[in-house]
């Protein structure tokens, strides 16, 4: 076990932990996201993989519920119609208001019966706005790529492996959808709509599975292109996409989760700032749950950004059923983009 | 002392042989399972979910929930009528307290972790392996806790401080007997259950405490070990068992 | 929402798949293991895909009903709780908890495997009362077909306990007399989709279903219980075909009891 005389690290980096294990001893170890420290040793305190960067330790987790984030695109379900909108079950423990001024861009006229709109039952894919200190939710439709899913069927998958279906730059699910054909959407909040033929949706819903089971032991991307070729017999393309480390993918977004924690990634930004200088900007597919259905931006940015925006909904209109990548789907028009908002935001999935 | 060699050669300290898993039940949001000699308990956990009604919402922190259940073959005797009865209340009642320490809940206002435990059979210790496998069950479904909650029940038999007391041992006739259910966070060594059938002088109940601070850690490292294990066997089917 | 699952399905059907790829009279991987509960006279952990369930049976001494003072009782009673779905709730059985406890009832008692006359002690005092409780661990359709089959299983293997001269039982003291049973019932449920019948129907595909029909049988292909399930009327064909179809398939699953 590497350390100095006083401290000792007792785990492994991409060890599972789980709570209560003594991850290291002595002062010279930091905790971060899923460690703490009690007088000389260092805690895990949630189940999770380890990951060590330097001396600070931090886990991502394996497990839990979504807990609804501003920024995030999810796939909701309607469950109630409001006087002034709708409700949705966001897979959380918190439910999502649409209020009528966001649903869509038309004008809706007073008494216009809302279930035309959004009925009950029905999915969406939505992006989240708001959320309060109380965790009350609201959401809006209007954005590219937001809209009532139709057909198709939706499977709930554990919400902390999204980053993982979703993979870097949305390499994941583009593997998917090439060997499978079927449209997809993954929702930061675990639930996923896919469409395709009837054996080509079973295949998707058998590699997400997998991809869920398999989320921590890495090379996962190597495997799961080899399986998707077995299975399928289409060659899929990975090569457009650098895949950095394995756990690269799934950090990044614990790193989004702990916007909320100030002060403990300072290490972390710096990275994002690399990341940016070697892809372009973080204007890439598959972030926020989407792959190549169509991205949506979280934020408003100026004039360029929208229509960068509606460029890229031009291209790849949810409609459309996938197409193996080619160079109109090459982020070189974001490259130049800088997103002052993004800085905040993850870069890349 | 009359009861000097347990009636199944173990030793004072040694418990009966145990096992623990965890992913136990795939519809739950975690689940754990520990069993010790024949006593056997699954939990489940669901949640944090949407809590109805809403009167008991805490708007500061999420609700922890629990319901033991004996099933109606699970006990040493006559069959047990289904449903709740008086002893199942408190059972469920005390376990929520005996987890509510270690777990974090800050994140969740106003939704609830419901935790279920069925025990499919008995044979003394039962409300410690409900405490230990709810406790799995919390740590399965990702929720933020310190540590580990381990349970045992620790007692004097006819003079004899013990560990883990079997039926056998509760229910003898010769001298006196203290069954005492006992749930512990290891790393603290802070107590969060304790309960008693009979009587035992204050020496006598802080000793068998103490003695059984080691098992304590022990079901701990067992707890976490069904936890790490469910990931690392997808690492050995894919890569076969680890060397390090 | 259901009839757009429904829409799905029968196009899934059309091609002779079903949502979660099986075949149409495919049955999910099923483990069966008797003998998992040592406070029960008889148990029986039976997997099914992922649902899981525990069956045990208790032998109590009771008084036989006056109608019929020279015969014991069997009384079967399914646990559906919280633990093994989150749609359940604690309190009384509901409907679901009913219709599968009484579907297995009758499968065991109408088919007389059970020798109800063997099962008296004292002609009009005393008799064997069998309990047999279904108590789910997870929850993955279908409770019926595994229910019965846990149920049999764990009768096969129950061991009556010792009395005493009063006919009270030692639990702690199993004697070697076993449960006889003369035959084995297995329950298997149909539901038929558009025009095509399923076997080991999924919730979803309960759900959607135009027909739902339980039946069974024995090993010489004899019915020994019906139940109708759904709301959806059924006709005649339907009938026949979905009775061979839950025979052949009841034989399939008896093999797998040994």
């Amino acid at each position: 076990m590497e350390g100095t005389a006083e401290s000792v690290l007792l785990a492994h980096d991409k060890d599972v932990v789980a709570p209560g294990e003594v991850l290291a001893e002595g002062m010279e170890y930091l905790p971060s996201h899923g460690t703490y420290r009690k007088n000389e040793k260092i805690y895990a305190n949630q189940t999770g993989l380890l990951i060590i960067e330097g001396k600070v330790l931090k886990t991502i987790p394996l497990a839990g519920v979504y807990i609804p984030k501003r920024g995030d695109t999810i796939v909701g379900k309607v469950i109630d119609i409001l006087m002034t909108g709708w409700r949705f079950d966001t897979n959380s423990p918190y439910s999502a208001v649409l209020p009528l001024k966001d649903a869509t861009f038309d004008y809706i006229k007073k008494g216009t019966d809302l279930t035309t709109f959004f009925d009950l039952d029905e999915y969406v894919v939505c992006r989240i706005v708001q959320v309060t200190s109380q965790n009350l939710v609201d959401v809006s439709m209007k954005g590219p790529g937001l809209r009532k899913l139709k057909d198709g069927r939706i499977i709930r998958v554990n919400a902390m492996k999204v980053p993982r279906i979703i993979g870097k730059r949305g390499s994941m699910v583009s593997m998917v959808k090439q060997a499978t054909g079927c449209t997809l959407v993954v929702g930061q909040n675990g639930l996923v709509w896919l469409k395709g033929e009837p054996e080509q949706e079973i295949m998707a819903v058998d590699a997400i599975r997998k991809i869920e089971r398999e989320a921590h032991v890495s090379g996962l991307t190597e495997r799961m292109k080899m399986w998707l070729q077995e299975k399928t017999g289409k060659t899929v393309n990975s090569e457009l996409y650098e895949e950095p480390e394995e756990g690269a993918a799934y950090e990044r977004r614990y790193d989004r989760g702990e916007r909320r924690d100030y002060g403990e990634r300072g290490g972390d930004r710096g990275r994002f700032g690399d990341r940016r200088r070697e892809y372009g900007g973080p204007r890439d597919y598959g972030r926020r749950g989407y792959g190549r259905d169509g991205d949506r931006r979280g934020g408003s940015g100026g004039d360029r950004e929208r229509r960068e925006f509606r460029q890229r909904e031009s291209n790849e209109f949810p409609s459309e059923p996938a197409t193996p990548p080619a160079g109109a789907q090459q982020p070189e028009a974001a490259a130049e983009q800088s997103h002052g908002r993004h800085d905040s935001e993850k870069s890349d999935e | 002392m009359a009861y000097t060699k347990r009636h199944d050669d173990r030793k004072p300290t040694e418990t009966r042989p145990i096992t623990a898993k965890a992913g136990v039940i795939p519809k739950a949001d975690g689940s754990g399972y520990f069993k010790i000699g024949n006593t056997e308990a699954y939990a489940a956990v669901y949640g944090p979910r949407e809590l109805h009604p809403r009167f008991m919402q805490d708007p500061k922190q999420g609700v922890l929930r629990c319901a033991y259940n004996m099933m109606p073959f699970s006990g040493q005797g006559d069959r047990v009528r289904p449903g709740t009865n008086r002893r199942s209340k408190e059972i469920s009642m005390v376990m929520a307290n005996a987890l509510r320490p270690v777990v974090d809940l800050d994140a969740y206002p106003n939704a609830v972790v419901d935790v279920f435990v069925e025990l499919p059979q008995t044979d003394a210790g039962s409300r410690c392996a409900a405490i230990t496998a709810a406790s799995i069950a919390l740590a399965d479904a990702g929720l933020k806790m310190k540590d580990m909650v381990a349970a045992v029940a620790v007692g004097e038999v006819d003079g004899l401080l013990v560990v883990d007391p079997d039926y056998k041992e509760e229910s003898q006739e010769e001298g006196d007997v203290a069954d005492i259910p006992v749930a512990m966070i290891p790393s603290t060594g802070e107590i969060t259950l304790l309960q008693m059938d009979g009587k035992v002088r204050k020496e006598d109940l802080l000793a068998a405490i103490v003695q059984a601070r080691p098992v304590f850690e022990r079901i701990a490292e067992a707890q976490r070990q069904a936890i790490k294990r469910r990931y690392e066997e997808v690492n050995e089917e894919i890569k076969g068992p680890r060397s390090r | 929402m259901d009839d757009a699952l429904k829409e799905h399905m029968n196009e899934s059907l059309k091609k002779g798949v079903r949502m979660d790829g099986r075949q149409l009279t495919e049955f999910r991987p099923i483990t069966i293991r008797t003998g998992v509960v040592a406070t029960a006279e008889g148990s029986c952990q039976v997997t099914c895909g992922e649902s899981n369930m525990i069956v045990g049976v208790k032998m109590e001494v009771g008084t036989p009903y006056p109608d019929r003072p020279d015969k014991g009782t069997m009384m079967v009673n399914a646990e559906l709780r919280p633990i093994s779905n989150p749609e359940f709730e604690t309190g009384p059985p509901g409907d679901e908890a009913i219709e599968v406890a009484r579907v297995i009832d009758r499968s065991i008692r109408e088919s007389k495997a059970i020798d109800e006359k063997g099962l008296c002690l004292v002609p009009g005092e005393k008799a064997w009362i069998v309990n047999i409780d279904i108590c789910p661990l997870n929850h993955d359709g279908n409770l019926i077909d595994i229910g019965g089959l846990a149920a049999v299983a764990a009768l096969r293997e129950t061991r009556l306990p010792k009395l005493d001269e009063k006919y009270r039982p030692d639990y702690h003291e199993k004697s070697d007399e076993r449960l006889e049973l003369s035959c084995l019932p297995v329950p298997v449920t149909i539901v038929k989709i558009g025009e095509n019948l399923l076997v080991d129907p999924t919730d979803d595909e309960m759900r959607v279903a135009d027909a739902r029909l339980t039946v069974t049988s024995l090993e010489d292909g004899t019915i020994c219980a019906l139940q109708k399930g759904g709301s959806a009327p059924i006709t005649l064909e339907d009938l026949e075909r979905m009775i061979d179809l839950a025979v052949e398939t009841g034989k399939r699953l008896r093999a797998l009891l040994g």
